[in-house]
């Protein structure tokens, strides 16, 4: 894939909801350990959130750090597998609230973890060939984990913005090429009718996660002429906090380069959004100059790897709107039963 | 009929959008032909602030029913950075934090959601502002 030109990230929003639930209190119910829990705790969205308010909420940062006209955006992609409606898009629910305007391409897409990533790819591509001057890229996702399965201990809920213009002195930083690596790999899936996806256990490791990232980003390396030792930083997609943490250590990269932008341990796997906040992260605290790896992942399976390089327009945009550790860090706990009552679980007929 | 009457009141309800008299400076939800208040014909389009300070609360202990996952809920007079006041339930607070002066902040939240089949009205809801 030839690298992109003249494309960079104007602004960019981490929205999570203000509810956690701890691991350990998930493992008081079903009976698991300390040493068996993957996250220590992850999010829960409110009785009143779903995968498009969140969406929203991001992409409002993203526009407010960006300082642009809303309706100069052209083009709103949002990716969940937790869309509210089956039928009626999300993209149009997001314009409307941030107040684009009606000439404006919305699509939703959906790709299990990687669905926001590929709208970050889309995006960029309409701002490369000149059709739009901004687009946004949202990941949005409240994530579903059957009572009990492993998945619960991990399944949160999280949103991710980035609004994408064409290079100019003030951007936030430039995208300089992505790639994706996909195969047909069932290890995991959620049929239309089904509240809760179902998983291989045996695919979830070496032949989904490991493969598919470690194939985007050695194509990245062998395609696009970089080299590991580029980056400072690196994020990974993260249903854990081991999985990421992995892949770093077979790729030979530093754990140092990896801390900053993780963020599973106090969120858990918030799906479409999971690699997009930790990008968040690491932007939130990156320096001018700086290079950045992403590399997504989503089930059924691909990933999408991304390098991203940090400009000088950062160190004033970013002051616009308040950190997403400002989010991460403001946080109510809720039992386990509260928690099945915010999401849901409990049937009321 | 819920659904045009949800249709119609999307950039409040979404934006905090609305009509502002020319005249006496009242604010209005929706355009109407003259001004409530002071009969006056000019009125401008304007987008209220979305931060302002908690001027008075109540706890909603009964609620309709379906309100059920929210309940209780809290209702919550906003006056708005600009000096309007408006009505708005509040959401994601500690009950301890809530108190007359709290600044707050909008966020686009599910109002109501018309069964299994209908429609999710979305809109603006107050909390404690994040900063």
């Amino acid at each position: 894939m030839a690298r992109v030109t003249g494309v960079a990230i104007h602004g960019y929003g981490g929205y999570v909801p203000r509810y956690r639930i701890r691991a350990e209190e998930i493992g008081r119910i079903w009976n698991r350990g300390d040493p068996e829990l993957p996250v220590n705790e992850k999010t829960v969205a409110a009785p009143d959130e779903d995968a498009t308010t969140m969406a929203v909420e991001a992409a409002r940062i993203a526009v407010k750090m960006a300082g642009i006209d809303p309706r100069k955006i052209g083009a709103i992609h949002v990716g969940s597998e937790s869309k509210p409606y089956a039928v009626k898009p999300t993209g149009t629910v997001v314009s409307a609230a941030i107040g684009a305007g009606t000439s404006l391409l919305a699509a939703d897409l959906e790709f299990a973890c990687k669905a926001g990533t590929e709208a970050l790819q889309l995006i960029t591509g309409l701002v490369e060939t000149g059709r739009i001057e901004y687009g946004l890229a949202i990941g949005a996702d409240t994530a579903q984990g059957r009572p009990g399965d492993a998945l619960e201990f991990t399944a949160a809920s999280g949103a991710a913005a980035f609004l994408v213009g064409s290079m100019d002195n003030a951007a936030v930083a430039s995208i300089e090429a992505w790639c994706s690596y996909v195969t047909d790999t069932p290890d995991f899936w959620r049929r239309p009718n089904d509240r809760y996806p179902m998983h291989t256990a045996r695919f979830t490791g070496q032949p989904a996660y490991f493969r598919h990232i470690i194939g985007a980003v050695k194509s990245l390396m062998d395609n696009d002429g970089y080299s590991l030792n580029d980056f400072d930083y690196f994020v990974f997609h993260q249903p854990n906090v081991k999985f990421p943490l992995a892949v770093a250590k077979s790729l030979g990269v530093d754990e140092k380069k990896i801390a900053p932008g993780l963020v599973a341990d106090v969120l858990g796997n918030t799906y479409s959004a999971c690699s997009l906040l930790g990008l968040v992260k690491v932007l939130d605290s990156a320096l001018p100059g700086q290079a950045i790896l992403l590399a997504s992942y989503g089930s059924g399976a691909g990933s999408d790897a991304f390098v991203i390089r940090v400009l000088e327009g950062i160190s004033e945009k970013r002051e616009r709107v308040p950190k997403l550790s400002s989010l991460i860090n403001d946080k109510i706990y809720v039992d386990y039963a509260v928690y099945l009552k915010f999401r849901e679980k409990i049937s009321m007929r | 009929m819920r659904v045009p009457r949800y249709w119609r009141n999307i950039p409040f309800r979404y934006r905090l959008v609305g009509w502002r008299c020319n005249h006496c400076g009242t604010f209005h939800q929706e355009k109407p032909i003259i001004c409530k208040r002071c009969r006056h014909r000019e009125l401008y389009e304007v987008e209220l602030p979305k931060t302002g300070k908690l001027v008075a609360y109540t706890i909603v202990q009964s609620t309709p029913k379906e309100f059920n996952l929210v309940s209780p809920y809290a209702i919550g007079l906003v006056e708005l950075d600009d000096g309007t006041r408006i009505l708005a339930q509040l959401t994601d607070f500690r009950e301890d934090e809530l108190r007359e002066g709290l600044r707050v902040e909008a966020v686009f939240r599910k109002i109501r959601v018309d069964g299994e089949q209908g429609i999710i009205e979305y809109g603006y809801k107050f909390r404690p502002l994040i900063e």
